[in-house]
């Protein structure tokens, strides 16, 4: 599925301008970033409350095709800047992990 | 012998969380230029991701070495110490000596050590008070 198709049914807010058709093949929850590292699959969608500019570099790395960044949690100003230069879509919910999990459940993820 | 076909060396500071992966992305970019199999790129961006973090937040600074050969890649991640006291316990899975400043940032599930094990098809740690050195091979199939 694609990830503009996902932000769009779920409502999902921009952190950043961000043009992306990244394909979502799954999803993974996590705030711990090793555990992201090794356990998160390319392609994923991960759901954090995580904010620090060290999530743009998890996420390229391991390739994750976007953040979501849950609870409404403020989200620092240059992790949004390396988000945008490294070409990362970062999105903004107030739902919980186990909120966004459900609805992304229903689309079928 | 094996052939060296490159060998880069990159700077990492301690406590420098704003740049931390920093190096790891450029090892990572450097082996997407030449056509390795993702999942080999995979392991080794998690492995340097790991090793480059632990001298960010748990030593006095040092640098990483990548180093790539015809049929493997080599990181090795050399620090100026303080060292671990007990590299046994470091490498099982949940022992953790992040701060809470680390921690709060996501550091600190005690799996960095023993994921770097995981990925590499033969690593090797050695620390004492004046450095941890770690070397990292993964081979290229
Ligand atoms: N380069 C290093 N210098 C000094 N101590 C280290 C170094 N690398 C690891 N350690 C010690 O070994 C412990 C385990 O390291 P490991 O990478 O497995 O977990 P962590 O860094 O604490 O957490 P995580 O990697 O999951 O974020 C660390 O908490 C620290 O005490
Ligand atoms: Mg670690």
């Amino acid at each position: 599925m694609k990830i503009s198709e996902i932000r769009e049914t779920l409502k999902l807010t921009d952190a950043i301008a961000c043009k992306s058709d990244n394909e979502v093949q799954g999803v993974y929850i996590g705030d711990l970033l090793s555990l992201v590292m090794a356990k998160a699959k390319p392609a994923d969608l991960w759901l954090t409350i995580q904010t620090h500019i060290n999530i743009i570099a998890v996420a390229d790395l391991i390739e994750i095709s976007g953040i979501v960044i849950l609870e409404d949690m403020a989200i620092d100003e240059d992790t949004l800047q390396k988000a945008v230069e490294i070409g990362i879509p970062i999105f903004r919910t107030k739902l919980s992990a186990y909120e966004m999990a459900c609805q992304l459940h229903d689309l079928g993820l | 012998m094996r052939e060296l076909i490159k060998r880069y060396v990159f700077q990492v500071q301690a406590n420098d969380f704003d740049n931390a992966g920093a190096a790891s992305s450029t090892i990572k970019r450097n082996l997407k230029t030449i056509a390795i199999n993702p999942s080999i790129v995979r392991k080794v961006a998690v492995a340097s991701y790991e090793a480059e973090i632990n001298i960010i937040i748990h030593s006095n600074g040092g640098e990483m070495v990548l180093e790539i050969y015809e049929d493997m890649i080599s990181i090795k991640a050399n620090d100026k110490g303080p060292g671990i006291q007990d590299v046994d316990l470091a490498m099982s899975e949940g022992f953790s000596t992040a701060s809470n400043a680390a921690r709060e940032l996501g550091f600190g599930a005690g799996m960095g050590l023993p994921n770097i094990k995981k990925y590499s098809d033969n690593f090797k740690i050695t620390s004492n008070e004046k450095g941890t050195r770690l070397t990292i091979d993964i081979m290229i199939e």
